[in-house]
């Protein structure tokens, strides 16, 4: 799958509490959460924020508690990807389980200006500037995890394999 | 080869002899629990199985300490969502307000966390279970969802950082300080994906409750989970509260790690962490100049009787600083009570400061405390960030109970030695 969006850029040790800050969990709504999506790291995120655009971000990106609230927000936002020189551990789980689409490319992160219209072959893992035409290769997944990927969650992943056993 | 201990748990829980850093495996869970923020994303995506009961009713625990006492509609919605799964699915580990706690001082004190165990649970700081000499770690709500149909999860074999502390421990420097130090030192991802294994003879000395604040706070250095040996303490700590059977690991004398840090205690002082990250940390004396508006003692990191005793020894028969707001908050009913039957409540309530029921309201800018744009609060809690305590210009520092009561007296940030001196 091919995405193509306007980068937003964010820096480094973007915690989950700015992705979306605790007062705002009394909802699990994407489209509530949305609204105030990275509000405490850049105020006017949600309302800039167009549908396909790009997280890029430096590293451990989603740091702090363990709220799927973050990539709900994001996914609700309708952010097609997040590209970061690295993850914290829980958010990285929570992006595969969730579907988010996820890279890891510290050399893009580096290159990579705020407003870059960029494209992203999530299948290759490669990540094209189409700025300055310049193709950076992120990081592959495990195989399984890209399992999990391929059938859009762990839930759809386990109801598959679940409707396997009862077989 | 050897393995750690966080090795050899994941390995039991796996069925398998021998496992190796960077190995995908499946486990069986001991304990799989969510809150009233988390819990409701899983039950959801639970239903989405179609199944009609959970894979065993005494190891599904649900706790609802995050928004509660209910803070409004919508957070009353949300609890109810815990509520009815917990009586529609018979589980019998549903604390309601009145039962409940702070979900990692309750399952310790309640004895549903246990040594060798595998935990995860919806919220970063399951981690906290790793002092009784267990794995526990953090995980999303799709992933709790998926622990409570089938008992499993998967996990990707971590490797282990060893961190040494030897010397004896100065006079009020405590686990926390430990901790803040460490987090210090390594910095915010410093763990990232790793396990910490805390060791020495200062560990040693360390009182459960100072072992159960280190341990939640592996997660502030990216830790996958945090991890104590089992000794006689543990061993005290866990009799007359487990209601079945555990296993004892501990890490082989050739047990692979890729780093061993070592520490020098008898150095230390109280740390302080300024904003807006856990890693920005100082000792106390050079943070004697900073202001304060509120001071927060309690959460999971800093809400045990002992914290509370600490706190109470400073504040006893003295006043809050007049400009200073003070919120006191036992991590569970029966720390509570034990500090109600110890006089503690009187000597805070006289002191001036307010005592909340447990929650974790404050901590992450829920309620009960809420800081106003450009307030500064020293807190006992993890998290410093931007906003995390209310208005993203306000600020969090990050203490000890010590440094936060003795700072409560003087309205700025102080060493606990210069209250002892002055009376």
């Amino acid at each position: 799958m091919k995405l193509k969006g306007k980068v937003h850029k964010f820096g480094k040790d973007i915690d989950t509490d700015a992705i979306i800050p605790a007062r705002y969990l009394n909802t699990f709504d994407p489209r509530e959460l949305a609204r105030h999506c990275m509000e405490d790291a850049d105020p006017e995120f949600p309302d800039k924020v167009q549908a396909g655009d790009i997280i890029v971000a430096d590293k451990n990106f989603g740091c702090g508690s363990s709220r799927e609230h973050a990539p709900i927000a994001i996914q609700g936002a309708k952010v097609a990807c997040v590209i970061a020189k690295s993850f914290a551990r829980i958010f990285y789980r929570n992006a595969i389980n969730t579907g988010l689409p996820i890279l890891e490319c510290a050399a893009a992160v580096d290159a990579i200006e705020a407003g870059d219209e960029v494209e992203v072959d999530l299948e290759q893992g490669t990540i094209t500037n189409l700025r300055t035409g310049e193709i950076y290769q992120a990081a592959p997944f495990p195989e399984f995890m890209q399992g999990i990927m391929a059938q859009g969650g762990l839930m759809n992943y386990l109801k598959e394999k679940l409707s396997h056993q009862s077989n | 080869m050897g393995m750690t201990v966080s090795q050899k748990i994941l390995a039991a829980h796996a069925g398998r002899n021998q496992v190796e850093a960077g190995e995908l495996i499946n486990c069986k869970l001991d304990v799989v629990l969510g809150n009233d923020i988390t819990a409701p994303v899983a039950i959801s995506e639970f239903k989405r199985l179609g199944l009609n009961r959970v894979f065993d009713r005494d190891r599904v625990v649900l706790v609802p300490d995050h928004f509660t006492p209910n803070k409004d509609i919508k957070a009353a919605e949300q609890a109810k969502i815990l509520r009815d799964f917990a009586r529609e699915y018979d589980i019998n580990n549903y604390f309601e307000v009145g039962q409940m706690g702070i979900e990692h001082c309750l399952l310790p004190e309640q004895g549903l966390v246990l040594p060798g165990d595998l935990i995860i649970g919806a919220d970063s700081h399951t981690c906290t279970y790793g002092a009784l000499g267990a794995f526990a770690t953090g995980v999303g709500s799709t992933d709790m969802a998926a622990g409570m149909a089938t008992g499993e999860g998967w996990f990707k074999v971590p490797e282990t950082i060893k961190f040494v502390y030897y010397g004896a421990l100065p006079r009020w420097v405590s686990g926390k300080d430990l901790i803040l130090h460490t987090i210090g030192d390594v910095g915010v991802d410093g763990a990232r994906y790793m396990s910490m294994e805390f060791t020495g003879e200062a560990i040693k000395a360390l009182s459960m409750d100072g072992r159960f604040t280190m341990a939640n706070m592996a997660i502030e250095a990216g830790g996958k989970n945090g991890i104590f040996e089992v000794d006689e303490k543990t061993i005290e700590y866990v009799q007359g509260r487990a209601k079945r059977p555990y296993q004892i690991f501990n890490s082989d004398p050739d047990a692979p790690y890729a780093e061993i840090r070592e520490y020098d205690v008898s150095k230390l002082e109280p740390v302080v962490a300024f904003p807006h990250l856990p890693e920005n940390t100082k000792p106390v004396s050079e943070a004697a100049e900073v202001s304060i508006d509120q001071v927060v003692i309690g959460s999971c990191t800093n809400g045990r009787l002992e914290d509370l005793q600490v706190a109470a020894r400073l504040l006893k028969g003295r006043k809050v600083h007049p400009e200073l707001r003070v919120i006191i908050f036992p991590g569970t009913r029966q720390i509570y009570l034990d500090a109600l039957r110890q006089g503690l409540i009187e000597i805070f309530v006289e002191a001036g400061a307010v005592v909340s029921t447990p929650t974790c309201g404050p901590c992450l800018g829920g309620h009960m405390g809420i800081l106003a744009k450009g307030e500064r609060a020293l807190a006992t809690t993890n998290r410093n960030f931007v906003g995390r305590m209310g208005h993203p210009e306000s600020e969090v520092y990050l203490s000890s109970p010590a440094v936060a009561a003795a700072s409560a007296i003087k309205g700025r940030i102080t060493a606990p030695w210069e209250i002892e001196q002055a009376f």
